[in-house]
């Protein structure tokens, strides 16, 4: 080590030398993604030709030589991943775009092996991304505005749940989807004043709370299934749904014309929430009062601002928006209510929360990524890759742990999420 | 605007943090709080803020009892204040900051940041500093906060102000540039309350001075009262405000610390460069604003900083690198900055406290069992010698008031055998009986020989301890000077001036 002397700056006051660390966290996973597609290419070799189809749009079908595509795409992975090693050397991160589009070849190189001599239908596969998605969207929205206002909200599952159960019922009942998805989001509400409840009055651990909540939902939306909806099915287990609404013009753009808008209102709904949430929560005096109460709940009090009021209809709002998503579950994509047809999908958008470092448009993204991955591994089931499907169940949730896991490590949430406000 | 207070009294449970208080500021005057730590100062202020309800008393403002059910209220009625520790938010802009509570919008409930950011600036223009509306306040100096909690208080319109020692995280240079802030708003009519403990700020400052202790007004005082006088006054007799020490006798060895370097676990750096020495019979105080890598500085010389480089040296025996345990083996001991979290354990007696680091020593467990007799002794001799005010070796710690809670991790810490002494703000928020008491023990450490490292950020307690004195900015040592330095030259080192003679 050699000696240091703290340098002077032109002010006359001293400066710190400022420590440059390489970080290898990037190239090395992208380095092991690379090797584990080209030893999966060596080890399980396919020949024949992948088929893209872009249908609908009259773009004509891309036919690739499976092993030549796929091969050129490895080399292409590796001298990305090459890079991205030369630029840690260099102190310098790795650029966000080399990381993505590191991805999408890597998708696209498993997808070409994987089709061989079968069809890829991009369109339907991006659909049906998007779709599934949808639940996705809504939770991680709720989760969002929940933790920017300092709770932690671990409950989105139950409101999606709820959501789900109530819209059913509701739209069964009157057969009027627009009541269904108003009774979903009452649902998530419902179950977001317990929580705001708990947390904000009486001070319970919010993601105990939270994950108690869960259970009962679960359970409650069980027992009323097999008490209620089975021996009443016709009556209160056929919702009305809703029926896709192709928007003009729009819709005949190729590709992403009949991905997004060929879709059903819930899509339309969950467009414009992203827009507004992700405009309002940084804009308007709404957003700016319910980030203050999350990041420094005191200072917010001593302006004036009534802490725990704000936090309680905000977690409130969380619930109606993840109950939204959860009437995408029974008002569209299933004709009916089923025992825990939520499957888990709250904590997956909690995930995405996280993902998406608490901001409405990165999570958002984070959401649809792991629809994405949800949608692939269908995908991949009905082509009949030699990988077992079971692996290809683990698909998204291995997306999940890598995602959160490998990229989200050290960034900071809101200061006070999770923290009930006492007023001393 | 005339605020009066008439009467206020808050308990909490049993204990009367405010007891009858009377206290009128008139419009155009700076009036000062002064009182120990504890003495109810901040309670009496929150109970103005409308953070507390007071049980009995009524605030007036011009004549016109208020009734305050929260700070909404108070801002409403005029009343602003600059926290101890500042309400600001540091992931927002200095704007967003200022206009949040009042936000001007437009059209459906959206900001209206430029307007917003023109009242940052012209408020700030009238004390002649300038200020970016879009700066991220977790960016900013201390003292720009500071600067940013007044435009806050302002921006509202506030004609009594109130200043909850505001000194306490700024350099000499700054709290002057406070101190004119402070005139001018006083010249231009707002009434202004100043708390503090600092006798020389009151004396500069202040109109007039309201002395309280233990909760009630103990008497006023006017500003060209002498230190003595105030003190005395403040704490109910006559205090010693001086240490009294021999000039040092230096041994050989000690701690030599040499190209000392610490990083978060994030790779950031906090202390870099640091050279000392501290010879056996001697005080070196480190000095400087708090944050300025002291903190770090002190927890790697005790092992308990998460990446060290460099080397640090106990009479020749390497410390960097070893475990917490072996540094304490080598006679290293430790008075942590806050003793609530690092110190002691609350929920322990003070026996249990006495030996929290001496568990395994055979003097006080034997087989894996605590003697708790030998403890009870020990706690009983150390109660006695260290005159701490407690009932007995039962008593649990976090019932101690803060100087007591004190003595008691002074006394674990120099009832072992010491080769060195680690002391990071040894007196904060310790009323002056302690302050004298404290000292005077350190000042016999370091005549028995022992190295001493103090840590503080309070300039008072510098000068009275230190031999010599290291002073940190920004996590180098920007200099180290003789103990009788003067205070303006400490001011400028504390500022960042690495050569204070040319630059004075």
């Amino acid at each position: 080590m050699t000696a240091l002397a703290p340098a002077e700056s032109a002010d006359g006051t001293l400066k710190l030398a400022t420590v440059r660390e390489r970080h290898f966290k990037v190239p090395i996973v992208l380095a092991a993604a690379t090797i584990l597609l080209a030893l999966l290419f060596l080890f399980v070799p396919r020949d024949g030709t992948s088929t893209f189809r872009f249908g609908g749009a009259g773009l004509p079908d891309a036919e690739l030589p499976t092993a030549a595509t796929s091969w050129i795409l490895v080399a292409v992975l590796a001298v990305l991943a090459l890079w991205s090693f030369v630029d840690a050397r260099a102190y310098r991160r790795p650029a966000l775009w080399l990381t993505i589009v590191f991805g999408v070849l890597a998708v696209f190189a498993f997808l070409v092996w994987a089709s061989a001599d079968g069809l890829v239908p991009v369109t339907s596969l991006l659909f049906g991304a998007v779709s599934l998605s949808v639940p996705l969207v809504f939770g991680a929205l709720g989760g969002v505005i929940g933790e920017r206002a300092g709770v932690v909200n671990v409950a989105i599952e139950g409101q999606l749940l709820l959501g789900a159960f109530s819209a059913a019922l509701l739209s069964s009942l009157t057969h009027n989807p627009f009541i269904g998805l108003v009774g979903a989001m009452v649902g998530g509400v419902l179950v977001s004043f317990v929580l705001a409840a708990f947390s904000i009055k009486y001070l319970v651990d919010q993601v105990i709370v939270g994950v108690v909540l869960n259970v009962l939902v679960t359970g409650l939306t069980g027992f009323l299934y097999g008490a209620l909806l089975v021996p009443n099915e016709t009556l209160l287990n056929r919702p009305v749904r809703f029926d896709r609404l192709e928007i003009p013009l729009l819709s005949d753009i190729p590709i992403i014309g009949p991905v997004l808008f060929n879709q059903t209102f819930i899509v339309y709904l969950m467009y414009a929430t992203v827009a507004i949430v992700a405009w309002a929560l940084y804009r308007t005096r709404w957003g700016l009062r319910l980030r203050a109460v999350g990041e420094h709940p005191q200072a917010a009090d001593t302006v004036g601002i009534n802490v725990n009021r704000t936090r309680f209809w905000n977690v409130s709002l969380a619930g109606a928006i993840a109950g939204i998503g959860g009437a995408y579950f029974t008002l569209v994509s299933v004709p009916q209510f089923g025992k825990e047809m939520t499957a888990g999908l709250g904590f997956i958008a909690l995930a995405a929360v996280i993902f998406g470092r608490w901001d409405p448009i990165r999570a958002t993204l984070a959401a649809l990524l792991f629809g994405f991955a949800t949608n692939l591994q269908n995908l991949l089931t009905v082509l009949g890759t030699p990988i077992p499907s079971e692996f290809m169940l683990m698909l998204p949730y291995v997306v999940t742990i890598v995602a959160v896991a490998g990229f989200a490590g050290q960034i900071r949430g809101p200061a006070a999420a999770g923290k009930p406000y006492i007023k001393s | 605007m005339k605020l009066e207070l008439r009467g206020i009294t808050k308990r909490f449970g049993t204990l009367v943090a405010n007891d009858h208080i009377d206290l009128t500021v008139r419009p155009g005057e700076i009036h000062a709080l002064l009182g120990e730590n504890g003495a109810g100062k901040s309670t009496l202020m929150n109970v103005l803020y409308g953070l507390y309800q007071a049980d009995e008393g009524e605030i007036l403002l011009d004549d016109v009892t208020q009734h305050f059910r929260g700070p909404g209220d108070a801002m409403t009625a005029g009343i602003g204040m600059v926290h101890q520790h500042f309400m600001l938010i540091p992931v927002f802009t200095v704007a967003e900051n200022v206009m949040l509570g009042h936000e001007s919008t437009k059209g459906i409930g959206a900001l209206d940041i430029a307007k917003a950011r023109e009242h940052v600036r012209s408020v700030a223009a009238r004390f002649g500093f300038q200020i970016d509306p879009d700066a991220l306040v977790g960016d900013l100096p201390v003292g720009v906060q500071q600067r940013v909690e007044i435009i806050k208080a302002l921006a509202r319109d506030a004609k009594v102000l109130v200043f909850d020692e505001p000194t306490a995280v700024l350099t000499p240079q700054e709290t002057d540039e406070l101190m004119a802030i402070m005139r001018q708003l006083r010249d231009e009519g707002t009434a202004i309350v100043f708390i503090t403990h600092k006798l020389r700020e009151v004396r500069e400052v202040a109109d007039r001075i309201t002395v309280i202790r233990l909760g009630k007004v103990v008497g006023e005082a006017e500003p060209t009262a002498t230190n003595a006088e105030l003190a005395s006054l403040m704490v109910g007799r006559a205090v010693e405000l001086t240490v009294s020490k021999e000039a040092p006798t230096i041994g050989e060895g000690g701690l030599e610390v040499r190209d000392l370097r610490v990083l978060t676990p994030t790779g950031q750096i906090v202390v870099d460069a640091v050279n000392f020495d501290v010879r056996p019979g001697e005080v070196l105080a480190v000095a400087g604003v708090q944050g300025n890598g002291q903190t770090e500085l002190v927890e790697a010389i005790v092992g308990i900083a998460a990446r060290v480089e460099g080397s640090i040296r106990l009479n020749g025996t390497e410390l960097v690198g070893q475990s917490v345990k072996a540094i304490l083996d080598e006679g290293v001991g430790f008075v942590p900055e806050d003793r609530k979290v690092d110190g002691l354990v609350g929920d322990f007696p003070i026996s249990e406290n006495l030996i929290l680091d001496r568990s395994a020593d055979k003097a006080f467990s034997r087989g894996g069992t605590l003697r708790r007799g030998a403890m009870e002794a020990f706690a009983r001799d150390r109660i006695a010698e260290f005159d701490i005010r407690a009932q007995g070796p039962a008593t649990l710690a976090g019932t101690l008031s803060g100087g007591n809670q004190q003595k008691v991790v002074i006394a674990r810490e120099l009832s072992r055998d010491l080769r060195l002494l680690v002391a990071a703000q040894p007196t904060r928020g310790v009323d002056v009986g302690s302050i004298e008491f404290i000292h005077k023990r350190i000042i016999e450490t370091r005549d028995s020989g022992i190295p001493v490292v103090v840590v503080s950020t309070e300039l008072d307690e510098v000068v009275a301890l230190a031999d010599r004195i290291a002073v940190m900015y920004r996590g180098a040592v920007v200099g180290i000077v003789p103990g009788d330095t003067s205070r303006e030259t400490l001011g400028l080192m504390m500022a960042g001036a690495a050569d204070p003679e040319v630059a004075a």
